[in-house]
């Protein structure tokens, strides 16, 4: 175990080393290019044994990976934005295929306009797809949760393939201390992958993906929708195992609770600015309001079970989202008031989208203001997802 | 590989009373895969109607470990499978057996990639000048002023793309062109190909009965008429040569190939051209000929 200063882009490509990764296929595109530039130099250098393939799109990244996988390597591809758009009908092909395939997403809003910072548009386009889906919070949990992916995909119970989103720039291009766990230890705890759910080879008779009546399509559809539910168990086993073996202090679990125990107001948030909205609990806690966070891990599959338990006895939520449907809400919100069957009162903040800055600050005067909607019984007012965009109320108050 | 080699190979690879019509083409090109390599053969399809031939599960049509993949998607599909097998040391010809759509068309840029990193598969482009599986939709391959359903009263009013030259151009090791009507010449073709490592591409020639509108018994006959009335050529590069073929050779001189009309009235997608359209169709072939004579002899002078 070393403790080394790293940003999110070169720790994924630690953990790519780690897993001994055997093929690896990418695009280039903002802000993910530093994972692949940092993957191909160490093929180049020999500090890696693997096969770096590149491809004129994203839609041939994933393909590539795909024929890889389906040929029984261990492989890994990344995007971000508009590449991960690209590859949409990949994604589904992959999944549908149950191959486990492990992808990062630097999560990049969707253009026009070109914008290379980050929002949560472009992974959450692909939520429904069958990829289960984590969000890390730093750095250091970029390397564990890109680790544990392998694990967890690879996982008989489970053969699904995970993306892991780390947000654009604040995690991808910036450095934190990172702890590495020891290759010798992580290859024992996670040996070469087995060749399931199947292998093409020569001489054997074996079609993958050819038609067949509209039942088969559906049961196997089941079958995703059952292994989602597998992987709940799957990553809590193996978040907690590697938290035991390896001690990098990141959390276990489909989501982390932070000072929730007697929180009668629950803010709920997924990636980096997670840690502002943690440092707007401890400013508001010190102010003597009842807060706490949690922060989602995994969106695929969702933590039910787990929020539920965990909002059981708050007043209100408050839901910080980075995406948003167009003609609803925004889908982080969306996702919460479905799992708590609209019992508890929540409130959605569209923010930080196309990477506007929303700092520990704007985030304690949120909350704040929230509760105070809530005890003056302003709640009724929260079906409709409220866009924060300070400069537009400077601007009319100029006016 | 002679007839009697092609007779006596004991691959299936072809179920007969497959899902494919009847004379379809491409029924004689996947046997003529699996009679020559057959036993090392991994099939990676996009969608096409190959996907509807290879039959409906449980049930097969075909023979062969198949990877159906999205139609952009085949080349690069390939290329992953063939990383995997040679990173754990194990054999295994990866052929991509294609339509004009996903390789010249939707999948192109995908193709062009495979070939520019030079991965060592084979590429079958089994050709039948339009979107069959969808319902005869004019492509990228379709001849000038052929009816197709979107083309329907006119006819096509743009060139067919040449992607054999295309892909010759991208300095890959082997590229040639092949007719279903001439069995031999594909199978030596394929084992040529596969004999070599890196980038393969095989343009083959697939008239199609309902797409073209002809009856079913009439596919050898069209096939080979394509190369008797020199509409269809065909050459072979490998390495730095650049040939003829022997069956077509004869036909570099024009008064030896028969009229093109013969060719042209036996398929209901020519039925509605005039003559001035046959003339016009005969000087791109004209035209086509001497840009081939012309590699020719250019790669004969490079050696
Ligand atoms: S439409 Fe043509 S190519 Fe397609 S299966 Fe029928 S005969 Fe074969």
């Amino acid at each position: 175990m070393i403790r080394k200063a790293l940003i999110g882009s070169h720790a994924i490509a630690m953990a790519v080393k780690l897993a001994n990764v055997e093929v690896i296929s990418a695009y280039p595109i903002t802000p993910q290019t530093i994972i692949v530039e940092k993957i191909a130099d160490m093929i180049e250098r020999g500090e890696l044994k693997a096969e770096y393939i590149r491809v004129e799109s994203e839609h041939s990244a994933l393909a590539v990976v795909y024929g890889a996988s389906a040929g029984g390597s261990r492989v890994f591809t990344a995007t971000s934005s508009h590449g991960l758009l690209y590859m949409y009908e990949m994604l589904w092909w992959v999944a549908n295929s149950r191959l486990p395939v492990v992808m990062a997403v630097v999560t990049r809003s969707i253009g026009p306009p070109w914008n290379i910072h980050t929002d949560h548009q472009d992974v959450l386009s692909v939520r429904d797809s069958g990829w289960i889906i984590g969000f890390a919070e730093n750095v250091q949990e970029v390397l564990d949760m890109t680790l544990q992916a392998y694990k967890i995909s690879e996982d008989r119970r489970v053969l699904l393939p995970s993306i892991i989103a780390l947000d654009g720039f604040i995690l991808s291009h910036t450095s934190e201390p990172v702890v590495i766990p020891e290759p010798s230890e992580v290859n024992e705890w996670l040996p070469p992958r087995k060749p399931l759910p199947f292998k093409v080879e020569a001489g054997k008779f074996f079609a993958v993906g050819n038609l067949g009546p509209d039942d088969v399509t559906m049961e196997l559809r089941w079958y995703i929708w059952r292994a989602m539910e597998r992987a709940k168990y799957t990553i809590n086993e193996v978040s907690l195992d590697y938290a035991k073996r390896f001690n990098t202090g990141s959390p276990a679990g489909l989501l982390e609770t932070y000072r929730t125990t007697d929180a009668k107001y629950i803010a709920i948030s997924m990636g980096s600015w997670s840690g502002d909205i943690k440092e707007a609990i401890d400013i508001l806690r010190d102010e003597g309001y009842n807060v706490g966070l949690i922060r989602l891990r995994y969106i695929r599959p969702f933590p039910l079970e787990e929020l539920r338990d965990t909002v059981s006895s708050a007043k209100a939520l408050i839901v910080f989202d980075r995406a948003v449907s167009m003609g609803h809400q925004g889908i982080l919100g969306m996702e919460v008031v479905s799992a708590t069957n609209s019992k508890i009162p929540v409130k959605n903040i569209i923010a930080g989208l196309g990477g506007v800055d929303v700092s520990h600050h704007d985030f304690s005067n949120i909350i704040r203001g929230f509760i105070e909607e809530y005890e003056s019984g302003l709640s009724i007012e929260w079906s409709i997802p409220e866009w924060y965009m300070p400069w537009m109320i400077k601007e009319s108050e100029e006016r | 590989m002679s007839i009697q080699r092609l007779a006596l190979s004991k691959f299936r690879g072809v179920i007969p009373g497959n899902p494919a019509c009847s004379g379809c083409p491409h029924n004689i090109g996947l046997k003529i895969v699996g009679k020559t390599i057959g036993d090392k053969v991994i099939l990676v399809v996009p969608a096409g109607c190959t996907s509807i031939i290879s039959g409906y599960w449980p049930r097969s049509g075909l023979e062969f470990p198949i990877l159906h993949v999205p139609f952009a998607s085949a080349a690069a599909v390939a290329s992953g499978l063939k990383a995997a097998l040679e990173s754990r040391g194990e054999n295994g010809v990866v052929v991509v057996w294609s339509g004009d759509g996903g390789a010249a068309d939707i999948g192109f840029a995908t193709l062009s990639g495979a070939a520019v990193r030079n991965d060592d598969i084979l590429v079958i482009v089994s050709d039948n000048e339009a979107y069959m599986n969808t319902g005869v939709q004019a492509s990228g391959t379709t001849t000038w002023k052929a009816l197709t359903t979107t083309s329907p009263v006119i006819g096509k009013t743009e060139e067919k793309k040449d992607i054999a030259l295309i892909m010759l151009l991208h300095k890959v090791p082997y590229v040639a062109t092949a007719s279903i009507a001439y069995p031999t010449d594909l199978a030596e073709k394929i084992e040529r190909a596969v004999s070599i490592r890196g980038f393969k591409l095989i343009h083959l020639h697939s008239p199609c009965p309902p797409g073209w509108r002809f009856d079913a018994d009439k596919t050898i006959a069209i096939a080979k008429l394509a190369i008797e009335t020199g509409a269809w050529i065909l050459w072979e590069y490998n390495n730095g040569s650049f040939k003829i073929s022997p069956q077509s050779k004869l036909y570099a001189d024009k008064s030896k190939r028969k009229p093109l009309s013969e060719y042209l009235k036996m398929q209901g997608r020519f039925m509605h051209l005039t003559d001035e359209d046959i003339r016009g169709i005969e000087n791109k072939i004209d035209e086509n000929w001497k840009l081939i004579l012309e590699l020719e002899k250019y790669y004969s002078t490079k050696r």
